[in-house]
């Protein structure tokens, strides 16, 4: 069984005294592009909820993009909702797998990381996540020539 | 983006938000939220799961492609309880959590810190 996270989360924010509920994304309608070059000739970018800046606050987060180059040590999971009881995130690898992807771009697996990696904040509004951050992201990847794009949500 | 023409893929653990979402391929790791690419320091794991994206990236024929990873967290799957458990001795505390979290939002706002 997996877990049912809509319910839990529902149920979850009522103890907390919310009367309404959030309402998750609901897209009747998917797209799809195969991949325009082969996986040796691609281009990889990662996409990634996890805190660069935790200096600057929750509520004004936008979608930033970072050089591969300098990706921190440890980011900030703090204020993530992940299972804080069950598991840990000192494990960078576990949710921005960077050292497993240098290494098969390294063995000519794929071209090449792309220049950036690019951090989307976990945003209660939608209209930002699709109006704002979203293209900042795709605009930054397009500059980039990123072919494909790992997400990886905590 | 994948109508800009990059493909993508989302290794998450949270998967009927993702099917709601309409995520065009998933690789699904049934694991506890906060690792998704697999258990912390379990490097032959996370190897699986960033194997199984690139596969599925260029596999999937139809979107909501999905691929359900075997990783387990445990033998048993005590520890779905934990997320965001609503416990009856715990009831008191959310009540006061949830105050305190609308009185934060409440300052936020008066102290412009929101987005437009």
């Amino acid at each position: 069984m997996t877990i049912d996270y809509i319910s839990r989360t529902k149920a979850y924010y009522r103890a907390l005294g919310f009367e309404r509920d959030y309402t998750w994304a609901n897209n009747t309608e998917t797209p799809l592009s195969q991949p325009r070059v082969t996986l040796k000739n691609a281009t990889v970018t990662l996409i990634t909820t996890a805190v660069v800046e935790p200096s600057i606050p929750k509520p004004v987060r936008t979608a930033a993009s970072y050089a591969f180059s300098e990706v921190p040590e440890h980011f900030d999971t703090s204020e993530l909702a992940w299972d804080k009881v069950t598991t840990h995130t000192r494990d960078r690898e576990s949710y921005f797998p960077i050292t497993e992807l240098k290494a098969r771009s390294a063995r000519g697996e794929f071209k090449a990381l792309s220049q950036h990696f690019h951090f989307v904040p976990t945003e209660y509004s939608q209209r930002h996540t699709l109006e704002v951050d979203a293209p900042l992201i795709l605009q930054q990847s397009l500059k980039d020539n990123v072919d494909l794009a790992i997400l990886i949500p905590l | 983006m994948e109508s800009a023409g990059i493909a993508t893929v989302v290794i998450g653990s949270a998967l009927d938000i993702l099917l709601q979402a309409g995520t065009p391929r998933i690789v699904f790791n049934d694991l506890p939220l906060g690792n998704p690419v697999g258990k912390p320091f379990d490097r032959i794991m996370q190897h699986r799961s960033i194997s199984a994206a690139l596969d599925i990236l260029y596999s999937a024929d139809a979107p909501g492609t999905l691929v359900q990873m075997p990783h387990r967290w445990a033998d048993d799957s005590d520890w779905q309880e934990n997320f965001m458990a609503v416990r009856e001795e715990d009831k008191a505390l959310l009540t006061q959590l949830g105050i305190e979290n609308r009185e934060a939002r409440r300052q936020n706002k008066a102290k412009g810190l929101f987005r437009p």
